[in-house]
């Protein structure tokens, strides 16, 4: 099937049925017998990278499909792939049993694949209407596409239960309900077959809920769906089968009833993993942090942070879980001192500016503040930098980096080389750009800049995100060393397994606030999930 | 000032808005799709050249209009392949065209007429004659005897070219284009989130080129207007920085066509006062520099920008060669 | 890794663009009947064949590199400054006044006088652009577009209103007194037995621009400063973090790029005119875009740019005089750089960049 035998298909949109489509491309016996979706044998390579090595699966037909894996181990690349955004080296993709080629997203669509994207794809200033309709509107005139989009949207709503107002503006509407339109685009364009990359990624753990009962509903209408996460309880509690992938090959397929989270893990990396951090019980001393009545307003007028407080001592780390977008980031460039806000902070009882020229990131460091920002290819590096002009960023007015107005590039440079070797940078080469070094490298750098200033209270934001295995057990071991120098630790991560093997004490955000706070070695996943999703606590916040 | 006088400096005002106007709206087209265009001045010099060159040489303004609307378009295509094809820096490549039509408009004049980087001047039917509408009065001296509304209809309303009449009339058709219809759907779609439009199976190349292509088509018509209906035949550097007042209307319209009708007109308002500054001298009093009133759309564009009249918001993806995220 | 070697990325990728656009103004000078080789002949003698033709170049050269170094000092902090134009002219108000209402005992007072009056007119015209860009988010290359034409009409009114001596016609102000007027390369040469032509106009100022390199390449790639701007124009998001303010980088670095864009005036105002003519910045201003373009916005680079540039220009001026070529052809040459080395970039480098990997895998 080429794209241009489907043009007709696709431009005759949602009067038709799903079938019709691709109809007269397989007879009624295959469509019980032939998969969705049949991979042979597909294969990527980025310059010297291979992304995807020799990849076969096959999907049967109204099953959800679970594909997990590690930060590139290439999950997204195949789905890439099967949404025409790459071409594949080598290799096959079948629908339901007819080789089809996919070369751009046009003829994906037309074969009856859908995807909703982990950064959603909607014009934000435009209706939900204009979003569903864009790209499959069936004349010139807009008037009757709306209309026509208007009653099939009503349909489907009703079908599957995903209720919305088609004249909300997606600026408007959360990001649970920017994901069901994504979802409804899929379905106007009649697909047969959703893949949904990280779905949860921006949800709380009850809108993720929903959003598997919509997907079962849609499984219970004979769709196919494709779920790519990193995540193990939603590979076992929504899967019929899943598929395991590592460094770019499939390295096993298994019906999800007969297997378990443990045997996923070391399939994922290949060895057994210990998902515990050794450490021993935190022995808090004064305190170094206090924050009290922390207010964040950001540039659009919107309260990002509400009136938090908190204590972190020393030798203690302090974890922030949440869902992303809960007020955590905020609440790191505040303390970072790259946003305002207003309420009182201290740091060993004298108060820090939240405002004015001392509220800047530089004043930060000199009160013995260090901070490894959540995206470090955005913040934390200098991506066109050398590695050795990154290893002074933010530092570079200390007195060992300058003479006079000048810098001592020669006094960083040997200070790189150093911090390179003491936490196995590899390769150790202080003249490459940090761009061309791995994400564990890259972590490992700006940790060495942060964690080598022996700061009072040190920051990091998802200290391990896309960052490999190996590197992770490195990080999270110089986070507890640091701990258990008795300095002060703000973890925030979104991960929640993390949190609670790094924290010793865990406060978590919704909405701006802290529903509440626990004492690691007394709370579990369960509780912290419903804390998550705002669900109030009668102890309280702090 | 007597009734007459005030109909007159409107209608030069809309004799000099409309290659503003023209200009406006094909930037509006470019820039909804997300390509910035600062070589909109390039392009009307570019076209107007053409245009009189062909049509001096034709003695037909029809086929020079066709020459200056393909000269523009080829400009467009360069832009086009640079920004969109190329990913490269969009003001850059606008600053390029600009100099390029600065500099071959008077080495292919001077190669093809020698008259100093001019064309000779056109006559006749070179030229975009004023269209006459029925019962409006043509000479001066039954003009000034006429009754108020007579005047107006026969100086304002009527005695135009035919493209004053067509570019008024692109106003209300751009506004539907982008508005009603499928193609001006997906044209915003693409200024502000290219992402959508490409998963959605449109190709963002294709829509791009298409916006950049109108651009060129509308300020084709411009510099054709310039040189064969305002004036009758070519100088160097005729365009004088309207493409870039036109870029202020288009920031001061926020993007929409209705509003960019007005900002031209307030324009060539302010360019129809430099032409008489005895007016304002006899009105108020006072004298008022030329080079106050020539500097005044800059200045406003500077003030607007600022924000102190709205904040002006650009399509959102303006500027930022589209790619693929894995 | 990076797919292209670093030489490739510095020399052969401008060296290509550059190459193109020089085929392409062959081509056009083909097409209005002219011989290109004939013409490069004609340009390169007329240019380079005599310390006359070389006092030109440099002449222009000089003004090529103040405008270049501003137009580069702004590209490091990621900010497009096509106001350079406008800066210069003002820049040519501060040497003005400087020259015409403080008596100066000696050339070398006043060269320093004129200096910083030239770089603090030039600076306090870049002000207001990069004020509206830093704190309200006016884009800086509407803004300094703006400023070029309100300059314009600044000058025009301050020099037909307000320094035009009385009874004069033309919008100009006096001559500068005797002891203003700067040594040109003749009687500096001279000193040391070197004969070069009295007439041509490159002067002192010269040397000024050589200084304004090696100082933009000290506060580019040596301070804290440089590193600032350079952090700032790499990432936002990442300079803010590090406690690099954006609204202090923006104002600093356009205050840089305004006062080198000022300098200019030095050159052609009091090296040159001996006077302040309207349109003295004659397009430099936007030369300067092609040369920061060019020279890869280092200083070396933007040195060498502006020497081709200053060759262009005297090499034309050469060609309108014996040909029928007018001077306009400089203007597309100008135009064609801009577009290779700027706007069109990738179309050298994506096929370039597949050689190189193709070669590395069979290597």
């Amino acid at each position: 099937m080429t794209p241009t035998d489907n043009e007709t298909g696709r431009d005759t949109g949602p009067d038709t049925g799903p079938e019709t489509t691709i109809q007269g491309e397989y007879d009624v016996d295959t469509i019980h017998v032939a998969p969705a979706i049949e991979l042979r044998g597909i294969s990527k390579a980025f310059g010297p990278v291979q992304a995807n090595k020799d990849i076969s699966i096959h999907v049967a037909k109204g099953t959800i499909h679970g594909i997990i894996g590690e930060n590139g181990a290439g999950k997204s690349t195949l789905m890439s792939i099967l949404y025409g955004f790459y071409k594949a080296d080598a290799g096959e993709i079948l629908i339901s049993g007819k080789p089809v080629t996919i070369p751009d997203s046009q003829a994906a669509i037309a074969a009856g694949i859908g995807m909703v994207f982990q950064h959603f794809k909607l014009v934000e200033n435009f209706s939900v209407l204009e979003n569903v309709v864009l790209g499959a509107e069936s004349g010139a005139l807009l008037a009757p596409s709306l209309s026509k989009a208007r009653r099939e949207l009503t349909s489907l709503a009703k079908e599957y239960e995903l209720n919305i107002d088609p004249d909300a503006l997606i600026q408007d509407i959360g990001v649970g309900m920017q994901q069901r339109v994504e979802i409804l685009k899929a379905l106007y364009r009649r697909a047969d077959i959703l893949i949904l990359d990280e779905p949860t990624g921006v949800l709380t753990p009850s809108e993720a809920d929903q959003l598997f009962r919509i997907l079962r509903r849609l499984k219970e209408e004979g769709k196919t769906i494709i779920l790519i996460t990193h995540k193990l309880r939603e590979i076992m509690e929504t899967t019929d089968t899943v598929s395991v992938m590592r460094r770019g090959e499939m390295t096993a397929t298994v019906k999800t009833a007969e297997t378990s989270p443990e045997e996923l893990a070391e399939l994922m990396v290949g060895r057994k993993v210990l998902l515990r951090v050794d450490k021993t019980p935190a022995k808090p001393g004064p305190t170094v942090l206090e924050v009290r009545d922390l207010n964040v307003t950001d540039a659009q007028g919107v309260q990002r942070v509400k009136g938090i407080s908190f204590d972190i001592h020393a030798g203690e780390v302090l974890g922030i879980a949440g869902v992303a977008g809960n007020g955590q980031s905020e609440l790191l460039e505040v303390l970072g001192g790259y946003e305002t806000a207003t309420g009182t902070v201290t740091v060993n009882g004298e108060q820090i500016d939240l405002t004015g020229a001392k509220s800047d990131a530089r004043s930060r460091r000199e009160r013995g503040i260090a901070h490894v920002p959540e995206d470090r290819q955005r913040e934390g590096l200098i991506m066109d930098f050398h590695a050795w002009e990154n290893a002074a960023f933010g530092y570079h007015h200390d007195e060992a980096y300058r003479s006079g107005l000048l810098m001592n590039n020669k006094a960083i440079w040997q200070d790189t080389e150093g911090k390179m070797e003491r936490f196995d940078v590899r390769p150790p080469d202080p003249r490459l750009a940090a761009k061309n070094f791995s994400g564990g490298n890259q972590q490992k750098i700006v940790l060495a800049r942060e964690i080598e200033r022996n700061p009072e209270l040190l920051l990091i934001g998802q200290p391990t995100r896309g960052v490999d295995i190996g590197a992770i057990e490195f990080i999270h071991q110089q986070i507890i060393a640091l701990r258990d120098q008795g300095k002060a630790i703000l973890l925030v991560s979104v991960e929640l397994e993390e949190i609670l093997a790094l924290s010793d004490r865990i406060a978590v955000m919704f909405d701006g606030q802290i529903m509440g706070e626990r004492m690691a070695s007394e709370t579990d996943e369960r509780e912290l999930g419903l804390l998550m999703a705002g669900v109030t606590d009668e102890k309280g916040a702090a | 000032m007597d009734f007459l006088t005030l109909i007159q400096v409107l209608d030069s005002t809309i004799r000099l808005a409309l290659p503003l106007l023209l200009a406006c709206l094909a930037g509006l087209f470019s820039e909804r799709a997300g390509i910035f265009d600062i070589g909109l001045e390039g392009k009307m010099l570019f076209a107007a050249f053409f245009s009189a060159a062909v049509a001096a040489m034709t003695g037909s303004v029809w086929l020079g209009l066709l020459a200056g609307i393909a000269a523009s378009m080829v400009l467009s295509g360069i832009h086009g392949l640079a920004s969109i094809t190329f990913r490269g820096n969009q003001l850059i490549s606008g600053v390029a065209i600009n100099f390029l039509a600065a500099g071959l408009t008077v080495l292919i004049a001077q190669d093809w007429f020698q008259q100093g980087g001019r064309t000779p001047s056109l006559m006749g039917a070179g030229r975009f004659n004023p269209v006459t509408l029925p019962g409006a009065l043509t000479k001066t001296v039954e003009i000034k005897e006429a009754s108020a509304p007579m005047q107006l209809y026969s100086e304002l309303l009527s005695g135009h070219s035919i493209l004053v009449y067509l570019g008024l009339l692109c106003v209300p058709l751009t506004w539907w284009v982008l508005f009603r219809t499928r193609f001006g759907l997906r044209l915003r779609a693409v200024g502000e989130n290219p992402a959508a439009v490409d998963t959605a199976g449109i190709s963002v190349v294709r829509l791009r080129f298409a916006a950049v292509a109108i651009c060129g088509l509308l300020c084709g018509i411009a510099g054709a207007y310039l040189s064969t209906a305002l004036q009758a035949g070519f100088v160097k550097d005729m365009s004088a920085g309207r493409g870039f007042i036109a870029l202020a209307a288009l920031i001061f319209a926020k993007w929409r066509p209705w509003h960019a009708l007005y900002a031209c007109l307030l324009f060539g308002f302010l360019q129809a006062l430099a032409l008489r500054p005895d007016l304002i001298t006899n009105l108020t009093g006072m004298t008022v520099q030329v080079q106050l009133l020539d500097a005044l759309p800059y200045i406003l564009t500077v003030v607007i920008l600022a924000g102190f009249v709205g904040k002006a918001i650009p399509p959102r993806a303006g500027g930022e060669p589209y790619v693929k995220e894995r | 890794m990076d797919v292209m070697p670093k030489w490739a990325e510095v020399v052969l990728v401008p060296l290509i663009s550059l190459l193109l656009a020089a085929i392409l103004s062959a081509l056009v000078i083909l097409a209005i009947g002219e011989n290109p080789w004939e013409a490069l002949k004609l340009m390169v003698s007329g240019a380079l064949g005599s310390t006359y033709g070389w006092g030109y170049t440099l002449y222009y050269a000089t003004n090529f590199i103040f405008t270049g170094l501003a137009v580069a000092v702004a590209f490091h902090a990621r900010l497009f400054n096509i106001g350079g134009e406008g800066q210069a002219a003002l820049g040519g108000l501060g040497v003005g006044l400087v020259c015409l209402y403080i008596p100066w005992p000696h050339w070398s007072l006043a060269l320093l006088g004129a200096t910083l009056g030239a770089a603090l007119f030039g600076a306090a015209w870049a002000a207001i652009p990069a004020y509206l860009q830093a704190k309200r988010g006016s884009h800086i290359v509407i803004t300094t577009i703006m400023f070029n034409f309100i300059a314009a009409a600044l000058l025009n009114y301050v020099l037909v209103n307000l320094l035009r001596p009385v009874g004069a016609m033309d919008p100009a102000t006096a001559r500068f007194a005797e002891s203003t007027h700067l040594p040109n390369l003749a009687d500096i040469l001279g000193t040391f037995g070197i004969p070069f032509s009295k007439a041509a106009p490159a002067n002192v100022t010269f040397f000024v621009a050589i200084a304004a390199c090696i100082a933009v390449w000290m506060l580019i790639w040596r301070t804290r400063l440089g590193y600032e701007i350079r952090s700032y124009g790499h990432s936002e998001p990442a300079a803010k973090y590090a406690g690099i303010s954006p609204v202090k980088i923006t104002m600093v670095a356009m205050l840089i790029s305004g006062g080198l864009a000022g300098l200019m005036a030095i050159n052609n105002v009091m090296g040159e005119a001996e006077r302040l003519i309207l349109n003295s910045v004659e397009g430099a201003g936007f030369i300067g875009i092609a040369v920061a373009l060019m020279g890869r916005s280092h200083p070396f680079g933007v040195f060498l740019a502006a020497i081709l540039f200053g060759f262009l220009y005297q090499g034309g001026a050469e060609l309108a005089l014996w040909t029928s070529i007018p001077r306009e052809l400089i203007v597309v040459i100008q135009a064609l750089v801009i577009l290779f080395t700027g706007a069109l970039d990738n179309m050298v480098r994506m096929p370039l960049e597949r050689i190189f990997l193709a070669a590395r895998k069979r290597g």
